[in-house]
């Protein structure tokens, strides 16, 4: 008798554990309870068919898809239900096609593609096809070089127009940077790509260590820590002169700078005095104002974008570093995590989520390895988005709040990869050498 | 017959009583502290202490053709000799002009046992050069040679008494060389994440700043840096190569 209390007792006990977790995957993003859009996209007519447009036309259409599907908005009806005709101008559509089984679309995107000269042209349009009277949402008409950067440019820059259309007006990021740290040159240094990790290049030469690369708002520098002949120091890199340009050296280390929203200040961590504290500083320079006062480290501080009124940081003044919040000026100092190791803060532009590393459990036989959280900033409450696969850390969210990168070592090396913010749509970004730290640019 | 066979056959209590009994007996007998009580043994004559010996050298650098004067001293030998000399007294002096650098051996004997002592006699053929001077060569090596490392527990950057002794011995020999300048590097291991560890670091390499200050070595003498985890010692993923890479590290600066 008792022996089946205890199995009972034992069950019991595993469910409500599965119950429990099952409840960390959560689900965000637009519009909750409101059903994707079922969006059907074939490839675009070709108007010439020699071997360059047919290159061209291949990247337009993979990118295209591409943005589409990882903008969290749509449900991609696939190509294996499309009408065998494809549209290629407006007088080609039968919506009907569209609109019934098997493809069931409520939107068609379409268009055409050729090279006349030397440019790329290209004609889309976006199809309401529920509204045979009037379907047009979208026409758009792009010429550019012809050339494989202008073939993804011009899919990214339609696919943003379709995703601010359906998007309940956010706009899209396709045309989005990441910045990140690259070991595959020999030494650290910091690299730019596209969100989707096209055009890999390297931005600094710095020759050292350089680190924790944060672009301006207004996307024309990237503020990074690198080591000099005076310790670490905060160095900014010029996007528009293509090298490095001066920001002021400060006494001791000087690490993790972070852009506020409206480009004025650079929040950054600094041993200065002995022990690392938060500072901040304008973003012109000038005198750096002293915001935490603890002993232990200080470090990663992030700001609330929607106001600039509130900075996030981690802290390790009770032990394990833990993540804490405080305005601006430093006063009203709030603890935001209560266990485990919390690392690497980044504040959703929308000011209500931040999100983190944690190894929630932590010390010696503890389960759990590093993880992506994020955590509504109000009530903390808190979701787990990675799930114990590899370390994963630096999280960085998109403009569009829909989307986060990340660094992950799941594949045995460190690299970058992008999700939706309820941890779904996992993509790898980078594959050469070791990669970490991404940064999301602000538009 | 039959009463002494009843009398002799016990009743399954009294059995039980008795096995009680001899088991508390045995209980109490395994908790109190032995006294056992026995006859002092004949023994033989107590046997006489193992020797001490020391030897010591005056000067004991000395240039080539000068005497420098042993001095030694043993307790409870029967038997003494140093190496070069042979046999001597049990305690002590001769004056010796060794041609070369050389290291006097005292070995004192008795039943109980041996005793040696050592005592160097360095030997240079010009006089010592000026202790300011020096290529920085030397001057490195001598620092990496005597300047020890402190190292840190895991997400710490307390210095443990073990380490403020460590500290201690370094500062003697930074007072020793009052024109050397070196940078102290925090380092941390891999398992934590990258800007932490260098705040980390940070604060390590400063919590070593610190002591050696408190112990009178002047701050513009010392750097800090951090490194974090970006220059590891080692790279294994185990207990003792993360331990080598928690450490405030030593660095000569020329």
């Amino acid at each position: 008798m008792k022996r089946y209390r205890a199995i009972l007792l034992v069950l019991f006990v595993l469910f409500a554990i599965a119950g429990m977790s099952a409840q960390d995957w959560i689900r965000t993003g637009t519009g909750l309870g409101v059903e994707k859009v079922r969006l059907a996209v074939p490839d675009f007519k070709l108007v010439t068919t020699d071997t360059g447009t047919q290159n061209l036309s291949a990247i337009f259409n993979v990118t295209l898809w591409n943005d589409l599907q990882t903008a969290g908005i749509f449900d991609m009806v696939s190509k294996s239900f499309y009408p065998l005709s494809v549209p290629g101008a407006p007088q080609e559509v039968h919506l009907n096609d569209w609109s019934s089984p098997p493809p069931n679309a409520s939107m068609l995107a379409f268009g055409n593609l050729g090279i006349q000269g030397a440019s790329l042209n290209v004609q889309g349009w976006l199809y309401d096809t529920k509204n045979p009277q009037s379907p047009q949402v979208l026409g758009k008409q792009y010429r550019e070089p012809a050339n494989d950067a202008n073939a993804r440019l011009i899919a990214h820059r339609f696919a943003d127009e379709i995703i601010l259309r359906l998007g309940g007006g956010i706009a899209g990021v396709a045309e989005t940077k990441l910045y990140f740290v690259s070991k595959r040159s020999g030494s650290k240094e910091i690299w730019q790509m596209d969100y989707d990790g096209a055009d890999q290049k390297q931005l600094t030469h710095l020759g050292s260590i350089a680190l924790s690369p944060h672009v301006s708002p207004d996307g024309t520098r990237v503020a990074y820590s690198g080591v000099t002949k005076e310790g670490w120091q905060i160095l900014m890199y010029s996007l528009e002169l293509g090298r490095a340009v001066s920001f002021q050296h400060f006494g001791g280390d000087n690490y993790s700078p972070a852009w506020s929203s409206d480009g004025q200040n650079i929040a950054f961590s600094s041993s200065r005095t002995g022990n690392t504290e938060i500072y901040s500083v304008s973003s012109t320079g000038g005198s750096a104002r002293r915001l935490t006062e603890s002993k232990g480290p200080d470090v990663s501080p992030t700001w609330n974008p929607k106001t600039n009124a509130q900075i996030a940081w981690v802290g390790g003044r009770s032990g394990l570093p833990q993540i804490y919040t405080m305005a601006s000026d430093g006063t009203n100092v709030v603890r935001v995590t209560d266990q485990g190791y919390a690392v690497s803060p980044s504040w959703s532009p929308n000011g209500q989520f931040l999100a983190f590393a944690w190894i929630r459990h932590y010390g010696p036989g503890a389960p759990g390895a590093s993880d992506i959280y994020v955590m509504d900033v109000a009530s903390k409450q808190w979701a787990q988005l990675t799930h114990e696969e590899g370390r994963n850390d630096f999280p960085s969210w998109s403009p569009d709040g829909r989307h986060i990168v990340f660094q992950s070592s799941r594949t045995g090396r460190v690299q970058i990869y992008s999700m939706l913010a309820d941890g779904s749509e996992v993509r790898q970004l980078t594959t050469a050498g070791e990669n970490t730290q991404p940064n999301w640019s602000f538009k | 017959m039959k009463v002494k066979e009843e009398n002799l056959k016990l009743t399954r209590n009294q059995w039980i009583r008795i096995v009680v009994a001899l088991a508390v007996v045995l209980a109490i007998s395994a908790c109190g502290k032995k006294k056992v009580a026995s006859a002092p043994p004949t023994s033989p004559p107590p046997p006489s202490p193992a020797p001490t010996a020391s030897l010591t050298a005056n000067p004991n650098t000395i240039q080539a053709g000068q005497a420098s004067t042993l001095t030694w001293k043993t307790d409870y030998a029967t038997d003494v000799t140093i190496d070069q000399l042979g046999k001597v007294d049990p305690s002590g002096s001769r004056a010796v002009t060794p041609a070369e650098s050389t290291t006097y051996h005292l070995v004192a004997k008795n039943d109980s046992g041996t005793q040696e002592a050592t005592a160097r006699i360095t030997v240079v053929s010009s006089p010592p050069p000026p202790p300011q001077q020096t290529s920085s060569g030397t001057d490195e090596q001598l620092f990496s040679e005597n300047m020890k490392d402190v190292f840190y527990d895991y997400d710490s950057y307390d210095i443990s008494a073990q380490y403020q002794q460590v500290l201690q011995a370094d500062t003697r020999f930074l007072k020793q060389h009052p024109n050397m300048k070196f940078t102290i590097e925090g380092h941390c291991d891999e398992r934590g994440s990258t800007e932490y560890n260098l705040a980390l670091g940070d604060n390590r390499a400063n919590a070593a700043k610190q002591i050696l200050a408190q112990l009178g070595i002047s701050a513009d003498r010392v750097r800090t840096i951090s490194f974090g985890k970006e220059k590891p010692f080692c790279t294994e993923s185990n207990e003792s190569c993360w331990q080598q890479n928690r450490r405030a590290h030593f660095v000569y600066q020329k």
